[in-house]
């Protein structure tokens, strides 16, 4: 899923302090499972900014909803109606809604609620981590299905490095060593035949650096 | 000759090699290299000029290797590929190439988060494998990576860094084998205390033949103090001190402990040279290339060996 964190509510009181009349925007999709921009969310966030303003003495109305996706134009389209009764949209869904948002409706200023974070799992109630680049053009297979593009902060092709110690990356000793993994695993499956072979430079033109990216598929259109 | 370093020469003629390192300054004073290179003249065969080490700001690894040359000292260029795509790394090198840098160090570079700029962008747009094979492309078959031909092809002495104390030990050989395949002519070590485990890797390499298809230079580095010993060990990643090795230091009174660092020092060169398979030491004295003639003198290594 795509996980975030919430924004500081400094920041947030910040962003909305020019206007009195705002829909707070959650989303059912991935920030909903990872407790950042579900309906719940919308609710708590809701009433902390209620709080402040009145406490600041300039009160804010707010309309608190939750489209089922805001990654999708057809739930997205259904804000259309509300847009003249409100001056600004403050959304908690990932970075992706909250551009859908910004593209579809011109004239109103959309407001990020979360800082996006990334394409991971639940390693346990309360705890994601990283999983995913999405760099376009996946190696699971020789790898033992662990990432070097994500799981190694030097995105090494032949790891490990000088800095994996006891299966600790260098970097801080809460990251586990991507490549102690990947070779962990490609022990286990009897595949170290994949380690020992020199790898192709990466593209990194299907990655982000090849400039925004688009999948166009002509058998669904 | 791949390159016709005096590195190179040395090596093929099969003399016992010294390297060392000089950090190029914080700053952009060219005296600070010049009086360093003063330190290491005559006492080696090259000197490794490092890449913006530990992620902190240095003055550029080439400018350094040009200050070194000017000063009579036979340049080796160290170059992470943290800080450089493809595109900087292919023109880094033609540039040390035409300026007379013939000796490179090909290297991934401490991860930014220990330096000056933790919130940097990292690069690796290939890994110090990936630069190897490069160089060695771009050398031998005389194109760039995309098949370009080049005009003139960069003529570098390449080389590649192992640590036989990082964990998993068991790829730390095949990871050499893969680094030879790749192109690499020689190795230099990281600084060795730890010489049981030092010696465990050599006889591992020398099983798959790996000290007859690439030049192991074995790296140390003198203690100044029981500290720093104490500091290394628990701190930097991939250095392995032996407790005997830093109760000898921390057992001497303070101002002794710098003596005694060096005599170790040089207690391991001995060992070392008498070592199958190590083609020579890369003394890396941090901030202490002073010391470093008399390292090398007590050694016995020096005159260095001049060869045509």
């Amino acid at each position: 899923m795509i996980t975030g964190t919430p924004k500081p509510i400094e920041e947030i009181l910040e962003m909305v302090e020019p206007y009195t009349n705002i829909i707070v925007a959650g989303c059912h999709g991935c920030v909903t499972v990872c407790r950042v921009g579900g309906q719940k969310e919308v609710e708590v966030l809701s009433s902390t900014l209620r709080l402040a303003r009145e406490s600041g003495g300039r009160k804010i109305e707010i309309n608190e909803l939750s489209l089922e996706r805001q990654c999708d134009p057809e739930y997205v389209e259904t804000l259309r109606p509300l847009l003249g009764d409100h001056e600004a949209i403050l959304s908690i869904a990932c970075g992706a809604g909250i551009q859908f948002l910004a593209e579809k409706f011109g004239k109103t200023p959309i407001l990020p609620g979360i800082n996006t974070g990334f394409l991971g799992v639940t390693e346990r109630q309360g705890e994601w981590s990283e999983r995913c680049q999405g760099c376009g053009d996946c190696v699971l297979h020789l790898t033992g299905g662990i990432c070097p593009v994500t799981r190694c902060a030097k995105q090494l092709f032949h790891g490990p490095c000088g800095g994996s110690t006891a299966g600790v990356c260098e970097v801080a000793a809460n990251v586990p060593c991507g490549w102690q993994m990947i070779i962990d695993r490609l022990k286990a499956l009897d595949q170290m035949d994949n380690y020992l072979k020199l790898k192709p430079y990466k593209g990194w033109d299907v990655s982000r650096d090849g400039g925004p990216r688009r999948i166009v598929r002509e058998d669904m259109i | 000759m791949k390159s016709g370093s005096n590195l190179e020469k040395v090596l093929a003629a099969g003399h016992f090699s010294v390297t060392a390192e000089c950090g190029p300054p914080r700053g952009a004073d060219p005296e600070h290299v010049r009086r360093k290179a003063a330190f290491v003249k005559d006492n080696v065969d090259a000197c490794n000029v490092t890449d913006n080490q530990t992620s902190v700001v240095r003055m550029s690894s080439l400018a350094g290797c040009l200050l070194v040359k000017e000063s009579g000292v036979e340049p080796l260029i160290q170059m992470v590929v943290r800080d450089r795509n493809r595109i900087a790394l292919q023109s880094d090198l033609l540039g040390a190439s035409a300026m007379g840098v013939r000796n490179l160090l090909c290297l991934s570079g401490d991860h930014q988060k220990f330096g000056d700029d933790p919130q940097a962008k990292n690069v690796f747009d290939i890994d110090s494998m990936q630069l190897i094979n490069l160089a060695r492309q771009m050398r031998d078959e005389g194109v760039f990576p995309s098949g370009e031909k080049l005009e003139g092809a960069p003529k570098f002495y390449i080389g590649c860094a192992v640590n036989p104390f990082a964990d998993p030990y068991e790829i730390r050989v095949p990871r050499l084998k893969l680094k030879i395949e790749a192109g690499a002519d020689f190795v230099q070590t990281q600084c060795i205390y730890n010489m049981n485990t030092f010696k465990r890797y050599m006889e591992d390499a020398k099983k798959e033949g790996l000290h007859e298809k690439v030049k192991i230079l074995a790296g140390v580095t003198p203690l100044k103090s029981a500290g720093m010993a104490k500091f290394m060990n628990k701190f930097v990643a991939g250095i392995d001190i032996p407790e005997e090795i830093i109760k000898r230091v921390a057992d001497e009174p303070k101002e002794k402990q710098a003596a005694k660092g060096i005599e170790i020092c040089v207690e391991q060169i001995d060992e070392l040279k008498e070592m199958e398979g190590i083609a020579g030491v890369h003394v890396m004295a941090i901030e202490w290339e002073e010391k470093l003639n008399e390292i090398i003198s007590k050694a016995g290594l020096l005159p260095r060996p001049v060869v045509a």
